[in-house]
């Protein structure tokens, strides 16, 4: 059912839309880091399609690969009952991505802890700041090159109010 | 001529710090941080079952300042370590800490970059509990080991913290 998707998203964006996969009824595309914000518009606005939930929003390392970082989006649709997965590779030690919290609201936490774990900045995201660790840690930890041993020193916590 | 010919017979005698020790041990006023499965598996112990009042450490108290035993229940990461230590700053003296299970005592087997290695690199320990959870007859035994620290009376405990110094109790009656 989502390949129409896939197919609707190619029609659209073309050039945008590097490839795309359907590995057991998961339809994936991987498209380019510049039109994330406008297609993830479009597959939200677009009737028929209507993403309009946001499950999930991840980074990745694939520390053997050139353009090391990808951010997954995990797209739901409530009134059409089908989901949808957009990957967007990114290059080089302080990757960067266009948010989608004005898209989806839900993006806001998920794109501070890629943020806090990855070192992926979300540009126009409008509060920035790590969200699982403190603010005195070093170094993003779920980055592969992160030394397993290291450890962080004891931190000043954050005042509550 | 000793102080048992003046006095009539129904007396004895004692130091003062071995009655104070006497009636701290059986008096602790837990309190308990519990951030993970330990935190729960001491609900047991506290309710009827095991019962930890036979042992006078059933008035479990939410604020330090009512407390003097701290439990430390569950993982402590490097995040809430600063809490932690605060919280032990706001008990008073003379008071005893006891880091139960795994996570409190080493970090358990979260050896990674969020996990605090055993909350003895914060604050002072005087027992340590096994167990991933303990069963709570352990907490019941690691009760009567602290209350045999409190009094004086149980092994010396080589790594004696500094809270040792710091409540004057456990040094004195180790030394007579």
């Amino acid at each position: 059912m989502s390949q129409a998707i896939l197919e609707q998203l190619r029609a659209r964006f073309g050039e945008a839309i590097i490839e795309t996969h359907n590995f057991r009824g998961d339809e994936t595309a991987i498209v380019r880091r510049e039109q994330i914000v406008p297609l993830c518009q479009w597959l939200k606005a677009t009737p028929g399609i209507e993403c309009n939930m946001l499950i999930d929003l991840c980074g990745v390392d694939y520390s053997e690969r050139a353009e090391r970082f990808e951010v997954v989006y995990h797209l739901y649709s409530t009134t059409q009952k089908h989901r949808v997965r957009v990957k967007v590779r990114l290059a080089g030690e302080a990757p960067q991505v266009d948010s989608v919290v004005a898209v989806w609201p839900a993006a806001n936490w998920f794109e501070r802890e890629a943020f806090d774990l990855f070192g992926i900045t979300f540009v126009g995201h409008p509060h920035l700041k790590r969200l699982l660790t403190f603010d005195e840690f070093e170094g993003h930890p779920l980055r592969k090159d992160y030394p397993v041993n290291r450890r962080p020193k004891i931190p000043t916590p954050d005042p509550l109010m | 001529m000793g102080i048992q010919n003046t006095l009539q017979e129904g007396f004895f005698t004692t130091r003062l710090e071995h009655v104070l020790a006497w009636g701290r041990k059986y008096s602790l006023w837990p309190m308990p941080f519990g951030t993970a499965c330990c935190a729960i598996e001491f609900m047991g112990v506290v309710s009827s079952r095991f019962d930890i009042s036979r042992f006078g450490a059933e008035l479990v108290r939410f604020s330090p300042r009512q407390a003097d035993l701290m439990l430390v229940m569950g993982t402590i990461t490097y995040k809430m370590a600063p809490i932690l230590k605060r919280v032990w700053d706001q008990m008073c003296e003379p008071k005893w800490c006891i880091a139960m299970g795994a996570c409190a005592s080493s970090g358990g087997f979260y050896d990674n970059y969020s996990t605090l290695q055993g909350i003895d690199e914060i604050i002072p320990v005087d027992v340590y509990i096994p167990g991933c959870p303990p069963r709570p007859e352990q907490i019941i035994h690691a009760l009567v080991k602290l209350q045999e620290k409190i009094c004086g009376t149980g092994q010396s405990f080589p790594v004696a913290p500094p809270l040792v110094a710091a409540s004057g109790v456990v040094k004195k009656g180790n030394a007579a």
